[in-house]
């Protein structure tokens, strides 16, 4: 480990310069999806019932209506993963046949203003004849349980199993085995902008140009020309402004591939705008699970083995690119946490229903699973009597790098020292005494800890191991010094919120020796960048960063080739620093700009040396690192209403190398809100027969300013050699962390009462439901 | 329900004169008849406030309006804040505490401030969280909303008293 930036030869990357994004949106100048005029406006007629066969869809007379017979060239969403038993099923972009969810779209009316087209949609009459449908994972993998698709037996879309030479022996031979069994409730991302798309043709070129609000616009494009059976080249997809993500804008939406239809059909410009109802049942759904995990230990209280099961339900249809494996198979391989524990058992199952399908969404999977083992962590130092953070500190991995029971390899990490960093920001000791006073005045207080590993920066390996028939990980980027000597670096990523246009512009800079306003990145636009995969995963800065450092390296190269020339002086004695290449400690110095304008309109003076202009690319396809995070906080938990008050909330985290730490502490808190919302507060709640109940923000409830206390961050940073940039990704973590440190402290606090809370979110109706049972065991 | 009639509606100062439909609502006018989209939609049901507005200095929910109850009263938009390139004390203030993350709600958060700083200079920190509180953001998590708004109350403050 190494001290921050600081003196470390970086002029720009540690620096928390402001952000380059940000005047035009503080403006109100940000130039998002629903900002485009278009001819024509689209509202699409959603399924009401949750399952069954299409009779018939009428239209009102001389209404513009279009249904799946329209659209029946197009080919459905059907994704595909080559490895765990994975059962292809597929999705027509408008219903056909049948309805498998509430909310399915099944017609597009199309008039000339919103309200008239949504007046349409309200006069189009869709007979469904209803068929029993199924809501619930654990239901659908029973006998006789209706199916959601006919040929997914049993509702399993996907099932991964594995089990280590060894684990029997292990269990078999331990000092005491604690099992937890926990539930996630059905959450939303709720990016506070809905989804939304805009697609123009232009009939002198014949190309579509679609505007979404995505966070993948290549993969969007080379999806919905596959599906409708066009050029790739007949379609342009940006992604201009994007209001959040989160994950939820990662997956192919149906509703643009009609988009890009109908501005074929019609030779003109039509837009949809999602409203919030449909977001909320009809976007994607994920963190719908059941986790059931057996922990062993040796009467050290030593792990020794972990078993686990999980049962994730994945909706009604499985999403591109990652397919709906990416729940369980995540939970599969990442479930020994940060734990050393090399006997491991599990199955993890992706189980259809007829709900919303489920994509990604921040932290993936995550989330759930490390509530699961720190809440296994907790149970177990209560049996064995030791303080949560003693029994972790004697499980945490310390040596490295570590092959983990799922053959995942851990880079340099500090599990321990943030483990212990926030414990001591906590003070437990102290605090164990003033939980003791407080609750003798009938105030219950608890604490919670939750240490996990991010898997961040992962390029095609990792996705390989899934087998997905889409393998991303690698990004390029092109960077062009033009003959200003200004540079614009286009790249495959897709920021949506994180800043990458500044620190992406922080690391050229330092590569370069110039300033970071010279620099201009450009994304979210197929014909101004190079094919990428966009931004999810943690992964942007991390693997977008190291293939600009990469391509800024070839450049600083060329440059100091021009300069030795001009200069009179070995090239290696050059250096790049302010605005100059000068030779190294002389005043012999000549401005970048200089050898930029010489790279294009001199290069006579070289000979044929170097080729005539300055672009180069570069691709970095890097093996992925585990960033780090130790959170922990202290809960209120009123016996009397069931509500949770949080009363401090500690972040201590390693992501190595902060290139502006502003923007890492937005990212890290921003995270734990949602980890908040998660465990306190957002659940999309469906009837039995599959009708949503939580269809508005007065129902499904992100936090507030009010709910989110003041997160304390403390930070590590390890510079291991695992990244070009030496930085790990950071930017699901504090989803990932919360709800589990938050969990942990409800049930610390509710250890009087002898209840136990294993579900997320724990709402007051959850925690008053658990102490009123508790009462009655008790009377 | 479709009849359109002319109203003048007078945002940042400027007249326009639009025909609407009964329902059309004051954010659809603002954005789609008069071509201000720096107002953003999030939820048209009134919780998330990303549409807030000004009308006659008070914080609206623009979706909760409808365009022709705003005729004849004097409309605020985020548009309004900067004096041409130059961002205000608020705006400066959002930056420089890094309070967007991805901007969608933001103009919602900055009208919503002005409205009642406005009005309430000497509001206490706990007031203001209370009265954030009012919109929703996904991205930031509040908390360096909070600080920029602190620091843009204390600096008009101290530039009143100057």
């Amino acid at each position: 480990m190494s001290a921050p930036a600081k003196g470390s030869g970086f002029a720009w990357v540690g620096r928390s310069i402001r952000r380059v994004e940000d005047p035009a949106l503080l403006m109100g100048r940000g130039r998002f999806t629903a900002d485009l005029p278009a001819t024509y406006r689209v509202r699409f007629v959603r399924s009401s019932v949750a399952a069954g066969e299409i009779k018939k869809i009428t239209a009102p007379d001389n209404a513009i209506v279009f249904t799946a017979a329209d659209l029946s060239a197009v080919k459905p969403i059907a994704p595909v993963l080559h490895k765990f038993g994975y059962v292809p099923v597929a999705q027509p972009v408008l219903a056909s046949g049948f309805v498998r969810f509430v909310g399915e779209p099944v017609a597009a009316a199309v008039a000339l203003s919103e309200a008239g087209a949504e007046d349409i949609a309200d006069g189009v009459s869709v007979d469904i004849g209803e068929a029993v449908p199924v809501i619930d994972a654990r239901s659908a993998i029973e006998d006789g349980a209706p199916l959601v698709h006919p040929q997914v037996t049993r509702n399993v879309i996907v099932e991964g199993k594995m089990e280590t030479p060894g684990f029997a022996a292990a269990q078999s031979g331990a000092h005491r085995v604690v099992a937890v069994e926990v539930r996630s409730r059905r959450q939303n991302a709720t990016p506070i902008e809905a989804r939304a798309g805009h697609a123009v043709f232009d009939p002198v070129s014949a190309r579509v140009t679609l505007t979404c609000t995505t966070q993948m616009p290549h993969l969007m494009r080379t999806a919905i020309a596959d599906l409708i059976g066009m050029p790739e080249s007949e379609l342009r997809v940006i992604a201009p402004d994007v209001g959040g993500g989160f994950g939820q804008k990662m997956s192919l939406v149906p509703e643009y591939v009609v988009l890009v239809w109908l501005a074929r059909k019609l030779r003109s410009s039509v837009a949809w705008t999602e409203d919030r109802r449909e977001n909320l049942i009809a976007s994607f759904h994920s963190r719908d699970q059941y986790v059931r995990l057996q922990g062993a230990f040796d009467s050290d209280a030593k792990f020794v083995a972990l078993s686990a099961e999980v049962i994730a339900n994945v909706g009604a249809y499985s999403c591109y690119p990652t397919t709906c494996a990416v729940e369980p198979l995540m939970a599969m391989a990442e479930l020994p946490g940060p734990y050393d524990v090399q006997a491991y058992a599990c199955i993890a199952r992706g189980v259809l229903t007829n709900t919303c399908p489920m994509a990604p969404y921040r932290g993936v999977s995550r989330p759930v699973i490390t509530m699961a083992l720190e809440r296994l962590m907790d149970v177990a130092a209560a049996q064995f009597g030791l303080e949560p953070v003693e029994i972790r500190r004697r499980n945490l991995i310390d040596k490295f790098p570590y092959t983990s029971a799922t053959g995942l390899v851990f880079d340099e990490a500090t599990y321990r020292q943030t483990l212990d960093m926030a414990s001591e920001a906590l003070d437990v000791p102290a605090f164990r005494r003033r939980q003791q006073q407080e609750r003798s005045q009938g105030h219950y207080l608890g604490i919670g800890f939750a240490t996990f590993s991010e898997r961040t920066g992962y390029g095609t390996p990792a996705f390989a191991a899934r087998g997905m028939g889409v393998t991303p990980g690698w990004e390029t980027v092109e960077l062009t010094m033009d003959p200003s000597g200004y540079i614009e670096l286009r790249i495959g990523a897709s920021p949506h919120g994180q800043g990458l246009r500044t620190t992406l512009a922080q690391l050229v800079a330092d590569e370069l020796g110039l300033s970071p306003d010279r620099i201009k990145v450009v994304h979210g636009d197929t014909d101004r960048t190079p094919y990428g995969w966009g931004t999810f995963a943690s992964r942007s800065l991390v693997i977008a960063g190291g293939a600009s450092v990469l391509a800024a390296r070839k450049v600083r190269a060329k440059l100091k080739k021009i300069a030795s020339r001009l200069l009179e002086a070995a090239a290696d004695d050059i250096v790049l620093e302010d605005g100059v290449a000068r030779v190294a400690g002389t005043d012999r110095a000549i401005p970048i700009e200089e050898l930029a304008r010489a790279a294009y309109h001199q290069i006579h003076l070289f000979k044929g040396e170097i080729d005539p202009a300055i672009s180069e690319t570069a691709t970095y396809d890097p093996p992925g690192t585990f960033s780090n995070a130790c959170h922990a906080g202290i809960v209120e938990v009123d016996p009397e209403t069931g509500m949770v008050t949080i009363e401090r909330f500690v972040v201590a985290e390693d992501a190595g190398r902060l290139v502006n730490p502003m923007i890492v502490d937005g990212q890290v808190i921003g995270g734990v809100a949602q980890g908040i919302g998660n465990a306190l507060l957002e659940e999309i709640v469906y009837d039995d027969t599959g009708n949503i109940l939580t269809a508005t923000l007065a129902d499904f409830l992100p936090p507030t300013s009010h709910e989110i206390p003041p997160i304390e961050l403390l930070h590590l940073e390890t510079l291991g050699g695992t990244t070009i940039t030496q930085s790990k990704g950071l930017g699901e973590g504090g989803a990932i962390g919360a709800p589990a440190a938050i969990l942990n402290a409800i049930n610390d606090a509710l250890t009087p009462f002898g209840v136990t809370i294993n579900e997320m979110p724990a709402t007051p109706q959850r925690i008053r439901a658990a102490l009123r049972e508790a009462g009655k065991k008790r009377a | 329900m479709s009849e359109r009639s002319e109203i003048k509606l007078t945002i940042n100062g400027q007249t326009y004169s639009i025909r609407v439909e009964p329902r059309r609502t004051l954010v659809d006018a603002i954005r789609e008849d008069c071509g201000q989209t720096g107002t953003h939609i999030g939820c048209e049901h009134g919780v998330c406030g990303a549409c807030t507005i000004l009308v006659d200095g008070a914080p609206v929910r623009s979706c909760l309006m409808f365009a022709v109850q705003a005729e004849g009263k004097e409309i605020r938009t985020v548009e309004s804040l900067a004096n041409g390139e130059e961002l205000n004390t608020l705006q400066r203030a959002f930056m420089e505490h890094h309070g967007l993350q991805c901007g969608f709600c933001t103009p919602g958060f900055l009208m919503l401030v002005t409205g009642v700083l406005e009005r309430e200079h000497d509001i206490s920190d706990e007031d203001l969280v209370d009265i954030l509180s009012s919109n929703l953001c996904r991205c930031t998590g509040y908390q360096n909303i909070v600080k920029a708004v602190r620091a843009a109350a204390n600096e008009l403050r101290q530039r009143r008293t100057a």
